[in-house]
């Protein structure tokens, strides 16, 4: 469980700022990427894999395995890219990310704490590996389907209550997006969780105020958006994101018997890279226009490293 | 022919005492769906999910990952249309044992077309992992559950509720994917599915008194669908062979045997009896069946003009028909 001093937050700033540089360095060398994404979620991130949740460690920086088939009953090789998150049992966490758009970030996460070998990200969009652009549930760091968005909050749902009837003391943590809010599943899911009082259940919400069409509050607004999650019986915490201290410490306050707890993490999708901002409100996918705004973001991956 | 009612609720309570890791989700159809008597028999493992089919799916996929096995309840056509996504990437995707328990097939209700299933098997078929069973008597009611149980991966259930006969003895269950052998012939082979194939029993009575040979099994795995036993008996019937199913001809039985025929270079003549590519509208089931052409009268009206052979059998002659239980393997050996 977390607590408040100096040298983790230091140890978050890092893998924060390891999370950007790396995505930049991809968007560069791929002529575009999910950097924005990056940008908003890198501390949401980094203090959910090392402040918040509780998981297993990882015997050493792993080496995504190729595709090895979808899962089917003539396939016992398929896998999930849990074990990038330790081993399972009882008593640890599971993390599920919702917008599997992340997944770059992710990646990125997952080197930088030490559970991925850095050679794995070399696979990302390769033929016949599994370290997809939109991750599936054999991607690294992922276990359940998750790209349709929407359904993510469900699954984690349903883990959390066969893992409450199982007795197991591991909570499910789910990383979100705003824009995800859109879709009236992820309401039907707060609706059952606090229902059937799903408390073994966090959720950190990306609220960066994009999507793919651009700024949320245009194509498809949500607000209230945290009046709204109250109202559905979710304990709600509203933070800057990109505020270490304000993002751990809804977790350390009392629990609340029968109640979620959800996360509002206020973020800015250019944080740490300014030049972003200039392609505002069209953030969702980063690619070059230019040769000259590709060496731009070149010659700012430059002073990141 | 006896008449049996509440089959599955009675059934499934006897069935799930012993297996505690199986689960009921209900989206508030939970009398409807005839899982009330489980909910009273073990509350503790009935989960209330609400108008919310999306959730629900998604819901049942994450619990399946945990090892548990979770048994939708629900309208056929509120599993596959409401919430086809949800099925196809939290449950089919990662082949789970979510048993989808999909009742109202077809015809079998008179809500209208918001509540009549009439394509559901075309849909569901179309997903990879899927398992698909159709129901239509009492013993197909007791015994999916045990085919269901066996399947490593989804399984969706075309399910019957309230009264329904017994056209199986009790002990005549289901195998899985092979077609059960209703009568020998080599006349004509008709693969009757569902609700249809007590109208064709009917119906095949009267035919064989009219000198008709006819071989007629009953279908209840739809997917997989590999018996060898179906396309041989079609290989070597003199006019061909007829389906007959409470379904769309689009998707169902109907191309399900037309694909493979084809794919086997068996040609013979393919007649499909059921909707003919036609939403339908409220009414009660008999209606329906007879103005769309589903029930005995319509398989008769087929064969004649298959055999080009007018047999002059009238709607009371069937009707006067008694259907006994068979046993649909050993009947043909005791004769």
């Amino acid at each position: 469980m977390a607590c408040i001093n100096d040298h983790w937050q230091s140890q978050v700033r890092q893998v924060a700022q390891g999370i950007r540089r790396r995505v930049m360095e991809h968007t560069v060398r791929n002529h575009g990427g999910y950097l924005s994404q990056a940008c908003s979620a890198a501390e949401i991130l980094a203090t959910l894999y090392l402040r918040i949740m509780h998981l297993g460690k990882t015997e050493k920086a792993l080496v995504p395995a190729p595709f090895a088939g979808v899962p089917g009953p003539d396939n016992s090789a398929a896998f999930t890219g849990a074990l990038f998150n330790g081993p399972r049992g009882p008593e640890y966490d599971r993390f599920i990310l919702s917008p599997s758009q992340y997944a770059l970030v992710l990646y990125a996460l997952l080197i930088e704490t030490g559970r991925m070998d850095p050679a794995g990200l070399e696979q990302f969009n390769v033929d016949g590996f599994t370290v997809e652009m939109i991750g599936a549930e054999h991607s690294p760091g992922m276990e359940v389907m998750t790209g349709s968005l929407g359904q993510g909050l469900s699954q984690a749902a349903g883990i959390a209550m066969a893992r409450r009837l199982k007795g197991e003391s591991g909570k499910v943590w789910v990383f979100m997006s705003d824009g995800e809010w859109q879709s009236g599943q992820n309401w039907e899911a707060l609706q059952a969780i606090t229902h059937h009082k799903l408390d073994n259940i966090g959720i950190y919400v990306d609220v960066n105020g994009q999507q793919c069409d651009g700024a949320m509050c245009d194509v498809m607004a949500i607000e209230p958006f945290a009046d709204r999650l109250t109202a559905f019986g979710a304990r709600v915490y509203q933070v800057d994101g990109h505020n270490l201290d304000a993002l751990v410490r809804p977790v350390l306050e009392p629990g609340c018997a029968g109640k979620p707890v959800i996360v509002l993490a206020d973020t800015k999708p250019w944080q740490g890279i300014d030049i972003l901002k200039k392609r505002y409100p069209k953030l969702h996918y980063v690619r070059f226009a230019s040769g000259d705004e590709q060496a731009e973001y070149a010659g700012i991956l430059q002073t990141m490293l | 022919m006896e008449i049996l009612s509440k089959v599955h609720a009675r059934n499934f309570v006897m069935w799930a005492k012993d297996k505690p890791t199986v689960y009921v989700l209900s989206a508030d159809l939970t009398s409807s769906t005839e899982a009330d008597l489980f909910r009273d028999a073990y509350p503790e493992r009935f989960l209330s999910m609400g108008i919310a089919e999306q959730n629900m799916l998604s819901f049942a996929g994450g619990m399946a990952r945990e090892g548990l096995h979770p048994f939708i309840h629900t309208f056929a056509v509120f599993i596959y249309r409401r919430a086809y996504d949800q099925i196809a990437v939290s449950v089919a995707y990662p082949n789970l044992p979510v048993r989808m328990i999909g009742f109202l097939p077809g015809v079998t209700t008179p809500g209208g077309a918001t509540h009549q299933a009439i394509e559901d098997i075309a849909v569901m078929r179309a997903l990879p992992n899927m398992t698909i069973f159709e129901c239509g008597d009492a013993t197909d009611v007791e015994s999916v559950l045990d085919a269901a149980h066996k399947v490593d991966g989804p399984v969706y259930i075309r399910m019957l509720r309230g009264e329904i006969p017994r056209l199986f003895a009790p002990t005549d269950t289901i195998q899985f994917n092979k077609a059960r052998l209703i009568s020998r012939g080599s006349d004509l082979t008709v693969l009757s599915t569902g609700i249809c194939t007590e109208e064709a029993m009917r119906a095949i009575q009267v035919l064989e008194k009219r000198g008709l040979s006819v071989q007629h099994m009953h279908i209840t795995t739809l997917k997989p669908f590999s018996d060898a036993a179906v396309m041989t008996a079609i290989a070597r019937s003199r006019y061909g062979v007829i389906t007959m199913e409470n379904h769309s001809i689009i998707g169902g039985l109907g191309t399900i045997v037309a694909e493979q025929m084809a794919e086997a270079g068996i040609g013979r003549k393919l007649v499909r009896i059921g909707l003919q590519d036609t939403f339908v509208h409220g009414a009660s089931r008999a209606y329906l069946m007879h103005k769309y052409r589903l029930d005995a009268m319509a398989l008769i009206d087929e064969v004649q003009k298959l055999a080009g052979q007018n047999f002059s059998i009238s709607e009371a002659e069937l009707a006067q028909v008694y259907i006994a239980p068979g046993h649909s393997d050993a009947k043909p050996e005791a004769l």
